[in-house]
């Protein structure tokens, strides 16, 4: 059990939560962080769907690493991906269709999502299975996370809801109250990443790059 | 074992594809049964839907032998085509013909013992299609309720014609002609703000390409419908 942990492994799963963090410090991945965040259960199910790409993509270019052409490994990262892609929407949509239709286009968007590519050339392809399993759920995970702090500010504040449930009474809005549609719009998002990587920095000094 | 020369990598390309391809069509091949099962209970639940009775996917296929007492295919001539099953007319394949040679489904449901009309239309949105079913009285100019659903609208703007609350319950007990047949049901930029919030609905504010979608999805099959609906015999 300790040689599954080691520090070198813990690091390859711990790290990506905050101080390797796929969003926050590699920034990647932000163009789908935009697009997926306006409400949270999407946002929460794209997190959980990366992750799960992420992993066995990892996971069979590991294990694939030793017999990969270098010349064409681009194009069999890419069958990989786009191959496990196919399958989670597949599967999602024979058996949990109401959550597929909620993802729509979104799950087809994870084959271009540069997390799972980035750590794939950075990770996966140098080291063993299993530390490349960790590193994948790190990432994926590291990512979801930051999904879910964003979809939870804009829904709260651009709808007034969570999951979809209502939050604020009703009194609220009597009094004068205003959802903030600002919230909902495509820039907001990207000024609330800005702030989360300005708050992160702050709390990480030997994040600050001197010049 | 050389794995940079070219017949290697050439010969490891044609197996991975040969593979990968192989993989993807068996799974494609098995799930399909299931896909098939929800896609068709996911239409039943949208038919009742636009006749406000809400169910669950697995309780579908049971209502909707239930409520829908009858099924039929029209032409824009209110002319019954006949050997055709409305349930397995392909809205999105009739959408695509001239309005004169479209295949048109009628769905009536018997609830509480009044009937009412589920009139399939579909449109081009902002990123996809969108598609829906309205329901009218037995009067068959006021709508009783309304289905909408997208293939891939903005979540929180364009999306939000699915909603409930801000969008579909406006609908209901509205007119779709005036006395002279005109059509006076629209979805509009501010709509109410102009005093005729009582035969519109206001567009969604931040989703108003999929509003104008709606409104023109809606023009459209108001116009198909057109015959069906101004008679009055039947």
């Amino acid at each position: 059990m300790s040689a599954l942990f080691s520090d070198k492994n813990r690091q390859a799963l711990l790290g990506p939560l905050s101080a390797n963090n796929p969003v926050l410090v590699q920034i990647l991945g932000i163009c789908s962080a935009l697009a997926v965040t306006s409400q949270l259960k999407p946002a929460f199910v794209m997190g959980l769907s990366v992750t799960v790409v992420c992993a066995f993509a990892n996971v069979i270019l590991s294990l694939l690493r030793n017999t990969i052409p270098n010349r064409i490994r681009i194009i069999v990262q890419l069958v990989v991906v786009a191959a496990l892609v196919i399958i989670v929407d597949q599967v999602l949509k024979a058996f949990v269709y109401d959550v597929s239709k909620q993802l729509s286009v979104y799950v087809g968007l994870i084959i271009t999502n540069c997390i799972i590519m980035g750590r794939i050339e950075a990770f996966a392809l140098a080291n063993k299975p299993w530390p490349s399993l960790l590193d994948g759920i790190g990432n994926g995970l590291g990512y979801g996370m930051i999904l879910v702090i964003v979809a939870f500010v804009r829904e709260l504040l651009g709808a007034g809801t969570l999951f979809g449930f209502k939050v604020f009474p009703q009194a609220f809005y009597d009094w004068g109250y205003m959802n903030n549609g600002l919230m909902l719009m495509a820039p907001m998002p990207l000024i609330l990443i800005g702030l989360i990587v300005w708050y992160h920095r702050a709390k990480n000094p030997d994040m600050i790059e001197n010049n | 074992m050389n794995t940079q020369s070219n017949s290697y990598t050439f010969i490891y390309s044609v197996v991975m594809v040969v593979i990968v391809a192989a993989l993807l069509s068996v799974i494609s091949l098995s799930l399909k049964p299931f896909q098939d099962a929800n896609i068709k209970n996911e239409k039943r639940q949208n038919i009742l839907s636009a006749a406000n009775i809400d169910v669950l996917p697995a309780e579908a296929e049971e209502n909707y032998e239930k409520y829908i007492t009858e099924t039929f295919v029209i032409n824009a001539q209110n002319q019954k085509i006949e050997g055709v099953e409305a349930f397995n007319v392909d809205i999105a394949k009739e959408y695509k013909k001239p309005a004169a040679e479209r295949q048109l489904p009628v769905f009536v449901a018997e609830i509480d013992g009044s009937k009412k009309y589920i009139l399939p239309m579909y449109g081009a949105g902002l990123w996809g299609a969108i598609w829906g079913y309205v329901s009218f009285n037995d009067d068959k100019n006021t709508v009783y309720g309304i289905f909408f659903d997208h293939a891939g609208e903005t979540p929180g703007l364009g999306a939000e014609i699915t909603n409930k609350d801000k969008f579909k319950k406006f609908f209901a007990d509205k007119k779709a002609f005036n006395a002279n047949g005109e059509r006076i049901l629209k979805v509009s930029k501010g709509a109410s703000s102009k005093g005729l919030g009582a035969t519109e609905v206001d567009a969604i504010s931040g989703g108003t390409i999929t509003s104008n979608a709606v409104d023109a999805m809606l023009a459209d099959y108001f116009e198909s419908y057109k015959a069906f609906l101004s008679n009055n015999q039947n």
